[in-house]
């Protein structure tokens, strides 16, 4: 901590870059996987339920297995469960998909806790960082620069999805499923079987989010670990105009904004910070206000989404 | 994928083909030759079985009984797969493309095989080489949103050429396209067929079309083939009398002349106005105009060039971004107050979606503007449920519209049905104002001129009418007056007597990459 003190205010500017980039991970993973899902024509609000669930399975895959990596896999599967459930319940005729995800989104979270109540005590096996800082005696520094594996991830996929959407079969048949459902199908395709691969996808994505939660930062599995998360990571999709990259530059943003109340904390202001807490919150309002109208639709939203229509 | 050494395109056939809807025959022993390399024109009303015939030729639907010969092999066709597998393809009356994507994007989605990652640079030389040697080009890496109607169904027949298709059905290919566009497309179809490229069936029930672009004519009605002829030993009035049967060919409206005194004021007047579209994008662009008492005008265009966000500025469903509505030569804001005040009746686009309750009653339906008024209301607030039922009956029997019971909820009703219920409910006060968005949007020949019949009785009576149609022979057969929009602006206009079909169509066409994207 004296590191900080070091360092005065660029203390407070390294502790935001580097809390952006470790809060930033699972905003990411999570509004990548509904990117991923919405851009089939559906939406899954239940991606919160799935990053709770995810949370507790790798964390307690991890600790009793001893390896977080299985971990984060098997936080992945529980999420691809969650996802194939929604998708299975949203393929029967007269469905909505906005219910059934906020059905999902409180499922998810009272099977977590209800599986989880065991392993609420004790520590477990955390995921690895990378220690890019070790260049540095700083020990703020060294620590701001411990960036996990997962962020790095998450980035490639970015890059990869954006590219993919764009130049590769999967791309456009997911974009076409979600841009007019008529037309896919009246060139063959099965627009149900794209949209529950897709909403999978998103939900093995969101799954990975809530791993790291718990397996890396903060590094615990407890009750209150997501704080509605997932819910910001659906808002930062629209923000986002369902663009793979500008979900990860939003997440950034995003990640920043979560940082702010420890990194003021940490230079010692003690009065207020409870303010800066709710940055991130503030900011999921202001973004929706202002990236919305009345009198037109969003531009960029897959035509499908009901919410398009 | 065309060249001059390609075998001849398919011929196809249907013997004694059969399919029931429940209770309803909808093809009833239907025999039928396409024969290669012409173009074969299908002609009948609604509901006369041709969407249901191609449909089981393209694997959509499977038939009950019958055979299906492909160059004169029996072929099941079981899905929609193996109809192409056959060389078989279909162009839709409602567009199969998709806005948000490019051209390009388009083409390669309708591949039976896509690599798993696509290279771009040798698709789009590909795609170059292709539109070299056709009829007609696009620029591949245009979004679909921006292209006119007509470019996108010169897309979707491209589409189809792309992929290799050479038995080609065509749904009304030209119920979207203005005449100049409709002779461009079906012209150059005309000369693929005869340089031995394709076959092609037409689906329509133009007789213009039929009598000028097509070689073979099969009329159906009622499930059944009611005649099948040369196009070049027919007439226009032979095929008529075929397609209706005994009763006879639906009669024009007969719009006598207007009666409104020609110095008689504005009624409706728009003064400069402009509105802001759903996608953020200006769509009405400085429309001024006025409609007289007595008189009916008409507003020709391309769907999609403002006219739906004009009506609902009308209707009080959309704000104006700046400039006025005047009724009466006082201002108009489309409150319930100022449309009973003016008498002013609406029927907009798509009535079951936009202007009625689907899960509620055709009694209550049709209250929806007297609901608190006498007879229905006590002292403006108490619903008397009783006066309900009369009120409503008189409507039905008036206007003839065809429900189980007033009590039967509206979506159980035929779709002619629910557009007389919102009419019946439109005119069952006094009328002043008529705005009517496409009244006879896909209702039968007997249905539309009924509602025809009704819009000029409004104009005799004294009322105002606005009509606002895609369908340009319904514009010129009613309007006294002729305005086109296009591109959000009112680009033309020309009394009845004066108006050109193709002079028309030619502005309906202009100032359209104004308002795409």
């Amino acid at each position: 901590m004296s590191g900080t003190f070091d360092l005065g205010w660029w203390g407070v500017a390294l502790a935001i870059v580097a809390g952006a980039i470790r809060v930033s991970t699972p905003y990411l993973l999570v509004s990548l996987g509904e990117t991923l899902t919405e851009k089939s024509g559906r939406v899954n609000l239940g991606l919160e339920g799935t990053l709770v669930m995810g949370a507790m399975t790798g964390f307690a895959t991890s600790y009793l297995t001893g390896s977080p990596w299985l971990g984060m896999l098997a936080a992945g599967v529980a999420g691809a469960a969650l996802g194939l459930l929604h998708a299975a319940i949203c393929n029967l005729p007269r469905v909505n998909d906005v219910a059934v995800g906020i059905a999902l989104f409180l499922f998810g979270i009272g099977l977590a806790f209800y599986l989880g109540k065991p392993f609420i005590e004790p520590r477990g096996p955390m995921l690895p960082g990378l220690p890019l800082g070790s260049w540095s005696d700083n020990p703020a520094i060294r620590s701001a620069f411990d960036i996990s594996p997962m962020f790095f991830i998450g980035l490639a996929l970015a890059i990869a999805l954006q590219w993919g959407l764009k130049n590769t079969r999967w791309g456009l048949v997911l974009r076409m499923a979600g841009e007019s459902a008529d037309a896919a199908r009246a060139i063959g395709l099965s627009v149900d079987r794209i949209r529950t691969l897709a909403t999978i996808a998103g939900g093995f994505l969101s799954g990975l989010g809530g791993g790291f939660l718990s397996l890396y930062y903060p590094g615990n599995w407890n009750e209150g670990l997501s704080s509605g998360q997932g819910l910001m990571a659906i808002a930062l999709v629209i923000f986002a105009r369902w663009s793979p990259m500008r979900c990860f530059y939003a997440s950034l943003l995003f990640g920043g904004a979560s940082a702010i109340g420890p990194a003021v904390q940490t230079v010692g202001i003690t009065e207020g910070y409870y303010l800066f807490y709710a940055a991130p919150y503030v900011l999921t309002l202001g973004l929706l206000i202002y990236s919305s109208s009345p009198s037109r639709t969003l531009a960029g939203a897959p035509s499908e989404l009901s919410i398009s229509r | 994928m065309m060249d001059q050494h390609t075998p001849a395109p398919p011929e196809v056939a249907v013997v004694d083909l059969c399919k029931s809807f429940g209770n309803l025959r909808a093809l009833d022993r239907v025999s039928v030759e396409f024969r290669s390399g012409r173009m074969h024109a299908l002609l009948g009303e609604n509901g006369a079985g041709k969407s249901t015939l191609v449909k089981c030729l393209m694997g959509y639907y499977r038939a009950d009984a019958g055979q299906i010969l492909v160059r004169r092999r029996q072929r099941p066709i079981l899905h929609p797969r193996d109809a192409h597998a056959l060389g078989l393809g279909m162009v839709y009356q409602h567009f199969t493309l998709v806005p948000q994507m490019t051209v390009a994007e388009n083409f390669l989605l309708g591949r039976e095989r896509l690599p798993a990652v696509i290279d771009w640079a040798a698709e789009h030389a590909a795609l170059g080489a292709f539109m070299a040697r056709m009829p007609f080009q696009l620029e591949p890496r245009r979004l679909v949103a921006t292209l006119a109607a007509g470019e996108k169904q010169k897309l979707e027949i491209l589409k189809q050429l792309y992929l290799g298709r050479r038995f080609l059905v065509l749904d009304e290919p030209t119920s979207v396209l203005t005449p100049a566009e409709a002779d461009e497309v079906l012209g150059q179809m005309r000369r693929l067929t005869e340089a031995g490229q394709l076959t092609v069936v037409l689906i329509t029930h133009k007789f213009r079309e039929v009598m000028q672009f097509a070689q073979d004519v099969t009329i159906l009605r009622a499930g059944k083939v009611a005649a099948h002829t040369d196009v070049a030993g027919a007439s226009e009035s032979g095929l008529a009398a075929m397609m209706f049967g005994q009763s006879l060919a639906p009669e024009k409206s007969g719009s006598s002349a207007r009666t409104a005194p020609p110095d008689a004021g504005p009624y409706l007047e728009l003064d400069g106005l402009n509105a802001i579209g759903d996608r953020g994008t200006r769509v009405v662009v400085d429309a001024s105009l006025t409609v007289r008492s007595g008189e009916i005008v008409g507003i020709a265009g391309v769907s999609g060039n403002g006219q739906k966000e004009l009506v609902e500025i009308l209707a009080g469903q959309r704000n104006p971004q700046r400039g006025a509505v005047r009724i009466a030569g006082r201002p108009f804001g489309g409150t319930r107050r100022e449309l009973e005040r003016y008498g002013v009746s609406l029927l907009t686009e798509e009535p079951f979606a936009n202007a009625a309750v689907r899960s509620m009653s055709v009694m209550e339906n049709l209250a929806f503007r007297q609901f608190d008024r006498p007879p229905l209301a006590a002292g403006g607030f108490i619903f008397r449920r009783r006066a309900l039922r009369p009120f409503a009956q008189a409507l039905i029997e008036r206007y003839g519209i065809r429900a189980g019971s007033p009590s039967a909820r509206l979506e159980t009703l035929s779709g002619g049905n629910i557009q007389r219920t919102v009419l019946a409910r439109e005119l069952s006060r006094e009328v002043r104002l008529l705005i009517m968005q496409n009244p006879c949007f896909g209702l039968d020949v007997a249905a539309a001129a009924e509602i025809r019949r009704q819009i000029v009785r409004a104009r005799n009576g004294g009322a105002a009418v606005l009509l606002i149609s895609e369908d340009l022979d319904e514009i010129l057969e009613l309007s006294d007056r002729v305005l086109v929009m296009a591109g959000g602006r009112i680009t033309y206009e020309t009394e009845r007597s004066s108006a050109d079909r193709y002079e028309i169509g030619r502005h309906m066409t202009q100032g359209l990459a104004r308002l795409s994207a």
